[in-house]
C-alpha cells in the first residue's frame, strides 16, 4: 500500500529526514518511535502531502508516486493524518465539516453524497461505538475543546471517513488513560485485512492497547532499528540512546 | 459551493444593461432639475419648497473628506439625476402591465417579480434607476393596515405621515451627501406598520442602477408604530461600467414604543474591474431612531459589492429601555474600498446596544472599520458590547478599526473587542487533509467568520449571502 524509498526531506536548507526506506502493505499496523526531533512528524506532514518540504526519493501510494498529488487528493484517495495539534476553526459546526469532508471523498471516490438521514445514523453508530459523547459534534470545531476532546475527535474523524491509509501523529501525548483506550478501540476496530496504520508515538504505552505488526526506531531521520512489538518495551527500558 | 458552479460566476454576474428606452432629465444640478423631478412625480408643493431648501443648504456644505478612501472629484453637474424606463410613465397599475423587459430584467436578477406574487411570501418593492416599477402583496398587506409602496407615491397618497417624518432622523442639514439626496432623491420605499401590527412577511426593495453616468439617489422612510414588528430587506446591483457611479442613499427608520424594526442590507454593487476601474460609490446614510420605550431597530448588512462603500447605518436610542443592533459584514477584493461602521446614540436609561462587525479583505483592497459609541449623561446604565473582527487574505491588503467612545455617564458599561488575523495556512491544510480543496476550505473558514452576522439574516437571503461571500472572494487565496 505504501513504499517509501530513500526519502530525504528538507526545510528551509535543513535535512529533516535522511534516506528513509518502509513498506506497508494492507492489513499491516506500523509503529514509528523516535526521541524529540528524529522526524517523526516530518514523516507524517510529508505522507500528508504539506507544503514546504524539499523532497527526494520515491513516495508510492497504491503504486503510483504522491508527490505530485496535493493534500486534498491524497485524503480522497484514502490517506487520512490525525493531527498532533487539531486546528480550530472557528464558527465552523463540527457536525457539518465532518458531513463536507466524507461528501468530498465519496464524490471523488463517483460515490454519492451522504444525505443527512444516513449521516446523522453514521455518526450516532461511530460515536457510541467510541463511547465518545454527541454533543462534541454540535460545538465548533475544537473551538475550546480540551486536548483529550480533539484527539478523540480525530479518531472519529478516522472511523467516519474510514480511509485505507490512517497515519497517527502522537494521537496519545497527552491523553489521561481512559481517552488513550478510547484511541485505541478506534484503531483496533478499524483493522482488518485491507487497512493500513501509522501509529507515530514517543512512548510505548499506546503500544500496550494496540498491538503492532512492526515496530521501527526512528533516530536522526532515519530508520535505525525494526522489529516486532518487543521493539517497542526494549526502548522503554533502554531509552533510544543506546539504539543508535 | 460547487467548484463548477464557481467557475460560471466568476465574473460580476449582475453586469449586464437592459436596452430600454429611457427618460432623463438633462445633465446638471439646478433648480430647474429638481422642479422637473418634482413635477414628474407629480409632488405636492411643499414637497418641492423642501427639496429647494436642501438645494440651498448644498450651496453652503463642503463635501466630507475625512474617510480613508479617497476618490477624485465628482463633477456633479456632469451627472443625470433622473432616469426612467419610458414604459413606466404613465405608471402600471398592476404587475401585469409592467413591460415585459423590466420583468426579464428582474428575472435575470434572480426576482422573478411575476412569479414572486404567487410562490415566496415576500413582498418586493423594484427601484430601476429612479422610478419603483413594481410592488408586490399590495392587497395582502393593505388587508392589515400596513402601506409599502414607492415612497414617491407616499408623498401624494400619505402626504401627512411623510411630511411628519421624512428628514426628522436625517435632517437636510445633515451633511453634503445626505443634503445631497434630500434636494434629488427619486425613489425608494415607504413603510407604515400601524399600531400593534406584526408584518406577516419580509418587506424588501431591490434596487438597480441601468443607465449610464445617473446616480442614483434613492430615499427610504420606515415607520413603526407602537408595538409593531418589520422586517425589511433591500437588494442592490448595477451593470459593469467604466466609469463610477454615485448612490447616494438616505435611509429612516422610525420605531416608537415596542416596536422593532429589523433592516437587512445585501449590497452588492458593480465592485469594479480587477484593476479597479469603474464600479459604484456607495455613499449612504442610514440612520434609525428609537423614539419609544423598549423599542429596537436592528441593521444587518452584507456588503460585498461597490468601488466604494462609505456607510453607518446608526441608532439612536432615546426611548429608555431601547436597543440597537448592528451587524456587519464587508468583504472587500481586487481594489474595492469599504469604511464602514456604525454609531450607537445613547440618550434614554439602561439602552442596550450590539455591534458586530466583520470586515475581510482580499487583493489589493482596504477596510476600515469606523464606529461612534456615545453615551449621554442622561443614559444611566446603558450598556454597549463591540466586536471587530477582520480578516486578511494576502500580504497587499489593508484593515483598519477606528473605534471612538464617548462615555457621560459613569453607570454605563461599554465593552469593545476587536481581532484581526489572516487565514492560517494550518486550518487550511487541515481541511484539505479532510479532502476539502482550496476554493471549499476557504468557503468554509470565510463563513464560519461570519456565522454571527450571516445568522441574522431572514432565512431566504442567507443562503444567497453565504454565496454571495463565496463568489466576492473567489480565487483570492492560493
Amino acid at each position: 500500500m505504501l513504499e517509501i524509498k530513500n526519502l530525504q526531506v528538507s526545510i528551509n536548507n535543513k535535512q529533516i529526514i535522511k534516506g528513509l526506506n518502509l513498506t506497508i502493505k494492507p492489513g499491516e499496523l506500523h509503529a514509528v518511535m523516535g526521541p524529540n526531533g528524529s522526524g517523526k512528524s516530518t514523516l507524517a506532514n510529508v505522507l500528508s502531502g504539506k507544503n514546504g518540504y524539499e523532497i527526494s526519493g520515491e513516495l508510492n501510494f497504491n503504486g503510483k508516486s504522491l508527490k505530485k498529488i496535493p493534500t486534498e487528493k491524497r485524503a480522497q484517495r484514502g490517506i487520512f493524518l490525525a493531527f498532533q495539534y487539531p486546528l480550530e476553526i472557528p464558527g465552523v459546526n463540527t457536525n457539518n465539516f465532518l458531513k463536507t469532508s466524507l461528501n468530498s471523498i465519496r464524490k471523488a471516490k463517483g460515490e454519492k453524497e451522504i444525505d443527512s438521514l444516513s449521516f446523522l445514523k453514521l455518526v450516532k453508530e461511530k460515536t457510541s461505538e467510541l463511547g465518545i459523547d454527541e454533543k462534541i459534534l454540535s460545538r465548533q470545531l475544537n473551538v475550546g475543546f480540551s486536548g483529550g476532546e480533539k484527539k478523540k475527535n480525530e479518531i472519529l474523524q478516522m472511523k467516519i471517513l474510514d480511509p485505507n491509509l490512517s497515519i497517527l501523529d502522537e494521537t496519545d501525548s497527552g491523553l489521561d488513560i481512559d481517552a488513550l483506550r478510547i484511541i485505541a478501540k478506534g484503531v483496533n476496530s478499524s483493522r482488518n485485512k485491507k487497512k493500513s496504520f501509522l501509529v507515530i508515538t514517543h512512548y510505548q504505552r499506546l503500544l500496550d492497547y494496540i498491538k503492532p505488526d512492526f515496530v521501527h526506531v526512528l533516530s536522526d531521520g532515519k530508520i535505525v532499528k525494526t522489529g516486532c512489538s518487543e521493539l517497542a518495551e526494549e526502548v522503554e527500558k533502554t531509552g533510544y540512546k543506546k539504539l543508535n | 459551493m460547487k467548484y463548477q458552479e464557481l467557475e460560471k460566476t466568476k465574473e460580476y454576474k449582475y453586469g449586464f444593461t437592459t436596452d430600454i428606452e429611457s427618460v432623463k432629465a438633462p445633465r446638471g444640478l439646478n433648480k430647474d432639475i429638481i422642479r422637473f423631478i418634482s413635477k414628474i412625480k407629480k409632488e405636492p408643493e411643499w414637497m418641492l419648497n423642501w427639496r429647494l431648501k436642501a438645494y440651498a443648504r448644498l450651496q453652503s456644505v463642503k463635501e466630507p473628506n475625512w474617510q480613508k478612501p479617497k476618490y477624485p472629484k465628482i463633477n456633479y453637474q456632469n451627472l443625470y439625476y433622473y432616469s426612467a424606463p419610458k414604459s413606466v410613465k404613465n405608471k402600471p397599475k398592476n404587475i401585469d402591465e409592467v413591460d415585459p423587459k423590466l420583468i426579464e430584467t428582474y428575472a435575470k436578477l434572480g426576482i422573478p417579480l411575476k412569479e414572486q406574487e404567487k410562490l415566496s411570501g415576500i413582498a418586493v418593492d423594484a427601484v430601476f434607476d429612479s422610478v419603483s416599477v413594481a410592488t408586490t402583496f399590495k392587497k395582502k398587506l393593505t388587508e392589515k393596515g400596513i402601506i409599502f409602496c414607492p415612497i414617491s407615491e407616499a408623498i401624494q397618497k400619505h402626504s401627512d405621515l411623510v411630511k411628519k417624518y421624512l428628514g426628522s432622523v436625517i435632517p437636510i442639514t445633515d451633511h453634503y451627501f445626505a443634503t445631497l439626496n434630500s434636494a434629488v432623491f427619486t425613489d425608494g420605499s415607504f413603510v407604515y406598520v400601524p399600531e400593534g401590527v406584526r408584518c406577516p412577511m419580509e418587506l424588501s426593495t431591490y434596487f438597480r442602477i441601468n443607465a449610464s453616468q445617473t446616480g442614483q439617489f434613492e430615499r427610504t422612510l420606515i415607520i413603526a408604530d407602537k408595538g409593531s414588528y418589520v422586517s425589511y430587506l433591500e437588494g442592490c446591483t448595477a451593470p459593469m461600467r467604466d466609469e463610477n457611479q454615485l448612490h447616494a442613499a438616505n435611509v429612516e427608520l422610525v420605531a416608537f414604543d415596542d416596536a422593532e424594526i429589523k433592516y437587512s442590507t445585501v449590497q452588492n454593487w458593480y465592485p469594479g474591474d480587477k484593476d479597479g476601474k469603474g464600479g459604484i460609490y456607495n455613499f449612504v446614510t442610514k440612520r434609525g431612531v428609537c423614539r419609544g420605550k423598549n423599542s429596537k431597530i436592528s441593521w444587518t448588512q452584507v456588503e460585498t459589492g461597490s468601488a466604494i462603500t462609505w456607510k453607518y447605518p446608526s441608532c439612536i436610542l432615546q426611548g429608555d429601555n431601547s436597543v440597537g443592533e448592528f451587524y456587519s459584514i464587508a468583504i472587500t477584493n481586487n481594489h474595492q474600498k469599504a469604511d464602514t461602521g456604525t454609531k450607537m446614540i445613547h440618550l434614554g436609561k439602561n439602552t442596550k446596544s450590539k455591534i458586530i462587525s466583520k470586515g475581510i479583505s482580499a487583493g489589493h483592497a482596504d477596510n476600515t472599520y469606523r464606529g461612534l459609541v456615545d453615551i449621554s449623561k442622561n443614559a444611566s446604565r446603558a450598556r454597549n458590547y463591540t466586536q471587530c473582527d477582520s480578516l486578511l487574505m494576502g500580504n497587499k491588503c489593508g484593515a483598519h478599526t477606528v473605534p471612538y467612545i464617548k462615555n457621560k455617564n459613569s453607570s454605563a458599561i461599554v465593552e469593545h473587542e476587536a481581532t484581526t488575523s489572516k487565514i492560517n495556512e494550518d486550518q487550511l491544510y487541515y481541511c484539505n487533509q479532510r479532502g476539502l480543496d482550496q476554493e471549499e476550505a476557504v468557503s468554509l473558514i470565510i463563513n464560519g467568520f461570519c456565522k454571527e452576522v450571516l445568522q441574522q439574516l431572514p432565512m431566504e437571503f442567507a443562503v444567497e449571502a453565504q454565496k454571495l461571500v463565496d463568489i466576492s472572494l473567489e480565487g483570492s487565496v492560493g
